[in-house]
């Protein structure tokens, strides 16, 4: 009796944790270009993202907001909507993830947020400031939604921009498609023994900014 | 030995069948998506990014059908006869988005497991929560949005408000059905787990026949119809006393009492409709957040009666696939059961666990739902 009610309870969490993994799909599409800041001392301080959203989410986020212009939102009159999507995102880390040389590094809540209204299209702007700014020799920030409710994307051009950085540093953008049949033609080279090359498995992830300062 | 035998078999039934509920409420039926959202991430890890395969694909295809809705959306102010591509997306979009969270699977398939459904009524259950779904959601828009001309904030804090009554709801069905078939388990595992050797001996010799009519007759004064349907079946068989104890604790016991499988006729009880409008509220309450932005987005295009269109086509698509779930689930449940009932005793034990199980399953869903431990699809902006 007692292994019965043990099997059974096992089977259900079982069954929900699995449940757990399974995924949404997007509702709402992102554009970003993203702006890593340094300080003048070299030391990565943050990073300022500009969100574009699709059409129909700035409609739905206008939706009944006030405006003095039918249609036309100004950035003050969008403030208290910019406010709301700040705190809401806290909840969910701002999708930001960053790792500086090799180690998770926290952001603090966000500064100088404001949406922009321009041809129906609302862009979220925010900084984002690291905890603790650190020199860092490795830099990386992946912005993504695990639930996969919002698809980001890195805007094809300027995607990622450098902001006073050392000149040693290089940042580079990895997408998830691109470097998916990168990685298969580099795999499809790797021989019996050989090891996996070090940077496929991050190849897995989406949108990961990466900055390497010699 | 022959003890050791039976348990081995029902534990083998039970979790063919746990499999595939497993199976489906975990890779084709997908309620609640498990993000933590609402628990910090406990591994600091950030989770798995969409992944590939079927389900990469059955997410890329309803992306694909979600963009080009909205591309339709908007042509068909100029050229109304996008709508009629529209309303095709619509229903394909369903099809695929039920599989996503947020749309009751989970808790229709376990809910006609655990309640004994036909598949009948478990496809009318999927088109009745669909239905009520796509009804809400246009009442919901149609209200805030139309009327009220709300904010998204404002739309969003009552669409949670929902949600909570929504998962308390589905929390209660849970826990009724617990409390219902875990009662009846335990009663069912008393009674084939006493009289087991018992029974055996019975079949080999026939020396207790004397002791267990003195019990027989005594439980006879209070179980008068019941012990005469029975009777018949079984003529003296001393574990019939016990079939009576299982009679008293279980309200709509029917055909299950004699473990010989079921009547399809038998199978939903008196009362059946009512039990399951509460689950046809409780998941058909929560408006889908597809839903809202394509009514919203329509709305602000001048186009509230193409949205309105879309949503009821698109519940069409999702019903069809939960009901596709819910006929799998049941018949997933049926095959459990036939193949336990090769033990005549077992094989009660192993339906009403696998009953038990299904129940635990609603309530757990609807209880991580309501403390925020999974959540279903939600806007994170607003």
């Amino acid at each position: 009796m007692k292994r019965f009610v043990r099997t059974i309870l096992a089977a259900a969490a079982a069954c929900l944790s699995f449940a757990a993994t399974a995924q949404a799909h997007p509702h709402v599409w992102i554009v970003m270009t993203s702006a890593v800041l340094y300080a003048p001392d070299g030391t990565v301080t943050g990073v300022r993202h500009a969100w574009t959203f699709d059409d129909m989410f700035s409609t739905f986020a206008t939706q009944g907001l006030d405006s003095k212009q039918k249609g036309v939102f100004t950035r003050e009159e969008l403030q208290p909507l910019a406010e709301v999507n700040v705190t809401s995102l806290k909840e969910y880390d701002y999708f930001s993830y960053a790792k500086v040389n090799g180690k998770k590094a926290e952001f603090n809540d966000p500064v100088d947020y404001y949406l922009e209204h321009d041809k129906d299209i609302l862009t979220l702007h925010f900084t984002l400031p690291l905890k603790t700014p650190m020199k860092a020799q490795n830099l990386e920030i992946e912005v993504y939604d695990p639930s996969y409710f919002i698809d980001f994307q890195f805007a094809e051009k300027d995607g990622i921009v450098l902001k006073g950085a050392p000149a040693a540093c290089k940042g580079m953008l990895a997408r998830p498609q691109e470097m998916n049949k990168e990685l298969a033609d580099r795999l499809s080279k790797v021989g019996p023994n050989e090891k996996i090359p070090e940077n496929s498995f991050g190849a897995q992830f989406a949108n990961k900014i990466r900055v390497r300062c010699q | 030995m022959r003890r050791a035998g039976a348990r081995c078999v029902v534990t083998f039934a039970i979790l063919a069948a746990i499999a595939a509920i497993l199976l489906l409420s975990g890779l084709i039926d997908a309620f609640a998506q498990g993000t933590p959202f609402g628990l910090p991430r406990p591994t600091g890890k950030p989770a798995t990014p969409p992944p590939d395969g079927i389900t990469g694909w059955i997410l890329a295809k309803q992306a694909e059908f979600s963009l080009a809705m909205r591309t339709m959306l908007r042509n068909a102010r100029a050229d109304g006869s996008a709508v009629w591509g529209l309303l095709g997306l619509s229903f394909l979009y369903g099809v695929f988005h039920a599989a996503g969270p947020g749309h009751g699977k989970a808790v229709i398939s376990s809910y006609v497991v655990a309640n004994n459904e036909t598949w009948r009524r478990g496809v009318v259950l999927s088109f009745a929560s669909a239905l009520l779904q796509a009804v809400v959601a246009v009442a919901f828009v149609g209200i805030a949005a139309w009327v009220f001309n709300a904010t998204m904030a404002t739309m969003c804090t009552s669409e949670r408000y929902i949600e909570i009554v929504s998962y308390a709801l589905i929390a209660l069905i849970g826990l009724r059905l617990v409390w219902v078939k875990g009662r009846a388990l335990i009663s069912t595992a008393r009674t084939v787990g006493r009289p087991l050797h018992a029974v055996g001996a019975a079949v080999t010799s026939h020396d207790h026949k004397h002791g267990d009519h003195h019990h027989h007759d005594h439980k006879h004064d209070h179980h008068d119809h019941k012990h005469d349907h029975g009777h018949h079946h079984h003529g003296h068989g001393h574990h019939h006393g016990h079939d009576h104890h299982h009679h008293h604790d279980d309200e709509h016991a029917s055909a299950w009492g004699h473990a010989h499988g079921p009547e399809p006729q038998d199978l939903a009880g008196p009362g059946g409709w009512r039990r399951g409008l509460s689950a046809i509220v409780a998941v058909g309450l929560r408006p889908c957040s597809g839903a809202i932005l394509v009514l919203v987005f329509s709305l602000a295009q001048g186009m509230l009666w193409a949205g309105v269109a879309a949503t009821f086509v698109m519940g069409l698509g999702t019903a069809i696939t939960v009901a596709v779930i819910a006929t799998i689930a049941v018949a997933a449940r049926d095959l459990a059961g036939r193949f336990a009932s090769a033990r005549s005793g077992y094989g009660m034990l192993a339906l009403r666990g696998l009953e038990t199980a299904a129940a635990f399953v609603i309530l757990a869903f609807g209880s991580l739902l309501l403390i925020g431990y999974l959540t279903s699809e939600r806007l994170p902006l607003c």
